[in-house]
C-alpha cells in the first residue's frame, strides 16, 4: 500500500493567504494543486514536504480561459478538462485541444491543472512544450508583486522552474496575432501514457510568409525550444523543405535517452517526424485563420 | 485534523491524518467498501468516485481536499431501493465478470450520461479510457452504458409499471 509520508496540512482560500503560508512555512512547504504529480511522487518518497498548502479552494478564482488585451489568459488552476473543453482555445490556439486529447486520461484530466503541470516541469510534460511553442508567458506572483517570464526562462530544466520559494504561478498568457496557427503531435505507447516523443508548433503568417515560428519538443531532453529551428523558418514561405530543415535543427538540440519507451535513436526520429507534421498542421490552420 | 466531507448527500465529519487518501477515508473510515482500490498509482481507475459530479481517482486525492465537495460513491447510485439505469444496464448486458472495475466504470458512466445522454460508442470508450477491466474486453461495458442511455428512466419506468399492475 502506497501512502504519502506525513505532513502538516494547510488550506489556502485566497492567493494572498497561499503566499503568506509559503513565506511563513519556508522551503519545506509545497503547494498542492490537482495533486496528480505531487501525490504520486510523495507515495514513492521522491518528495516529502513537511507542509502541504492545498490550493484546491482557488479552483474557481484561478480557473478560467479568457481573451484580454490581445492575449489568451489561462488561470493556473484551470484543469486539463477545461482546457480541452474551451471553445475559445479551440478557435484561437488549437494546439491546446490537440495536446489535451492525449494528456493522461479523462479522469486524470478532471484534476490536473495547467499550473501544476508547468511547475512540475517534468521533461515529458506536454503543456510545457505547448506553452513554449506558442510563446506563452507565465505570471509568477510573490508577496511583493508579479513578474512575467517567457517559457525558456520559466522552464530552467527537468523539475526546475523560475518560481521562487515564496512565489506561485497565477496565470499563463498567450499572445495572439492575425495569421496565427498552432498544432501538437504526440506518439504514445497506449492511451493515457506519457509521450515517447512529442512536438508542438506555432506559426504567424504574414503575406504568405512565416513571420514567426515556435517549435518545442517534449520527452526528448531538457531544452524544450530550439531558437535555431525557429529562426530557420522566419521569413520563408511554408514548404516541405523548410519544415524538414527546421525539424532537423530542432532534433539536433534534443537529448533523448534509451528507456522502456524506446531507444534514443527512435525517439529522435519520431521527434523530427512529429515536428514536420506539427508545422504542416499549424500552417494549414494559420492559413485558415485560427488567430 | 478534523474533516467534513459530503458523501452520497450526507455530511460526514471525522478526525483523520492529513495524509489519508480519499479512497481509504471512504473504505476504512466510513466503511463504504464499494469503492475499490487497486493500482495505487492513478492508472487503473477502480477507485473512481464522483467529485461534484465528475469522475476522479480517489487514490490520488487527499480526503482533506474533498472537504467542501460533494462525493458520490457506488453506494450512492441506488435511490430508495431503485437501481440507477446504469446499474440496471450492467445487469442486463452482463457488464461485469469479477466486478472489480465495476464501481468505477458505473460512476464514470453516470457522469458521462449526465452530460451527454446519448453518447456514441466512441464517446463511451473515450470516457472509460482511464479505467482498466481485465475481464470483459470492454464490449459488454460499452453495451451496458448504451443500454442505460436507451433506458434513461429504466428503474423509474419499472416502478411505474409495477404501480399500474397493482390496482
Ligand atoms: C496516470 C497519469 C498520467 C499522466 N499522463 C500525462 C501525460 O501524458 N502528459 C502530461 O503532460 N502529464 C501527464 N500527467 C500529469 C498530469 O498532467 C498532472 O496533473 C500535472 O502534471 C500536474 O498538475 P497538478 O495540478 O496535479 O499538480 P500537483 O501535483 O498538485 O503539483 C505539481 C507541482 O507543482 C507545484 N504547483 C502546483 N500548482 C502551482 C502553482 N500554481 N504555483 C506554483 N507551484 C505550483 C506543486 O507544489 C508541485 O510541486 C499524468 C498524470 C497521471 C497521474
Ligand atoms: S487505485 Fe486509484 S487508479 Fe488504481
Ligand atoms: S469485471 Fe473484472 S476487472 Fe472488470
Amino acid at each position: 500500500m502506497q501512502v504519502p509520508p506525513q505532513f502538516e496540512y494547510e488550506r489556502a482560500t485566497s492567493i494572498e493567504q497561499a503566499l503568506e503560508l509559503l513565506a511563513r512555512l519556508g522551503p519545506e512547504a509545497r503547494l498542492l494543486a490537482g495533486g496528480h504529480s505531487l501525490l504520486p511522487m510523495m507515495k514513492l518518497r521522491l518528495a516529502a514536504p513537511e507542509h502541504l498548502i492545498d490550493i484546491d479552494p482557488l479552483a474557481d478564482e484561478l480557473g478560467y480561459v479568457r481573451e484580454q488585451d490581445g492575449e489568451l489568459r489561462i488561470g493556473a488552476m484551470t484543469r486539463h478538462r477545461e482546457l480541452l473543453d474551451s471553445e475559445l482555445l479551440r478557435r484561437r490556439a488549437a494546439i491546446f485541444a490537440d495536446a489535451e486529447r492525449v494528456i493522461a486520461d479523462p479522469v486524470v484530466r478532471n484534476r490536473g491543472t495547467i499550473g501544476g503541470a508547468l511547475c512540475q516541469a517534468d521533461p515529458a510534460e506536454d503543456l510545457s512544450a505547448v506553452c513554449a511553442a506558442v510563446g506563452a508567458r507565465v505570471v509568477i506572483r510573490g508577496r511583493d508583486g508579479e513578474r512575467v517570464v517567457v517559457m525558456p526562462e520559466f522552464h530552467r530544466g527537468p523539475y526546475e522552474t523560475a518560481v521562487g520559494e515564496a512565489e506561485m504561478v497565477t496565470e499563463v498568457r498567450i499572445p495572439l496575432s492575425p495569421g496565427f496557427g498552432s498544432a501538437y503531435e504526440k506518439v504514445e505507447r497506449r492511451v493515457g501514457d506519457w509521450a515517447v516523443a512529442a512536438a508542438g508548433a506555432s506559426v504567424r503568417m504574414d503575406d504568405g510568409e512565416i513571420a514567426r515560428a515556435g517549435i518545442a519538443l517534449a520527452a526528448v531532453g531538457a531544452g524544450v525550444t530550439s531558437a535555431e529551428a525557429e529562426a530557420a523558418l522566419a521569413g520563408r514561405r511554408p514548404s516541405e523543405e523548410a519544415f524538414a530543415e527546421a525539424a532537423r535543427l530542432a532534433v539536433e538540440h534534443c537529448s533523448p535517452v534509451d528507456d522502456q519507451r524506446g531507444s534514443a535513436e527512435y525517439k529522435r526520429h519520431v521527434a523530427g517526424e512529429l515536428t514536420r507534421r506539427a508545422l504542416r498542421r499549424a500552417t494549414a490552420r494559420a492559413l485558415r485563420e485560427e488567430g | 485534523m478534523q474533516v467534513t466531507v459530503s458523501v452520497n448527500g450526507e455530511e460526514r465529519a471525522r478526525e483523520i491524518e492529513p495524509r489519508l487518501l480519499l479512497v481509504h477515508f471512504l473504505r476504512d473510515v466510513l466503511g463504504l467498501t464499494g469503492t475499490h482500490w487497486g493500482c495505487d498509482t492513478s492508472n487503473c481507475g477502480t477507485c473512481v468516485v464522483l467529485m461534484d459530479g465528475r469522475p476522479v481517482k480517489s487514490c490520488t486525492v487527499l480526503a482533506a481536499s474533498a472537504a467542501g465537495h460533494e462525493i458520490t460513491t457506488v453506494e450512492g447510485l441506488e435511490r430508495d431501493g431503485v437501481l440507477d439505469p446504469v446499474q440496471q444496464g450492467f445487469h442486463e448486458e452482463h457488464g461485469l465478470q469479477c466486478g472489480f472495475c465495476t464501481p468505477g466504470m458505473m460512476l464514470t458512466a453516470r457522469a458521462l450520461l449526465d452530460e451527454n445522454p446519448n453518447p456514441s460508442e466512441a464517446e463511451i470508450r473515450e470516457a472509460i479510457s482511464g479505467q482498466i477491466c481485465r475481464c470483459t474486453g470492454y464490449a459488454t461495458i460499452v453495451r451496458s452504458i448504451r443500454w442505460a442511455a436507451e433506458h434513461p428512466a429504466a428503474a423509474g419506468a419499472a416502478a411505474e409499471t409495477a404501480g399500474e399492475a397493482a390496482p
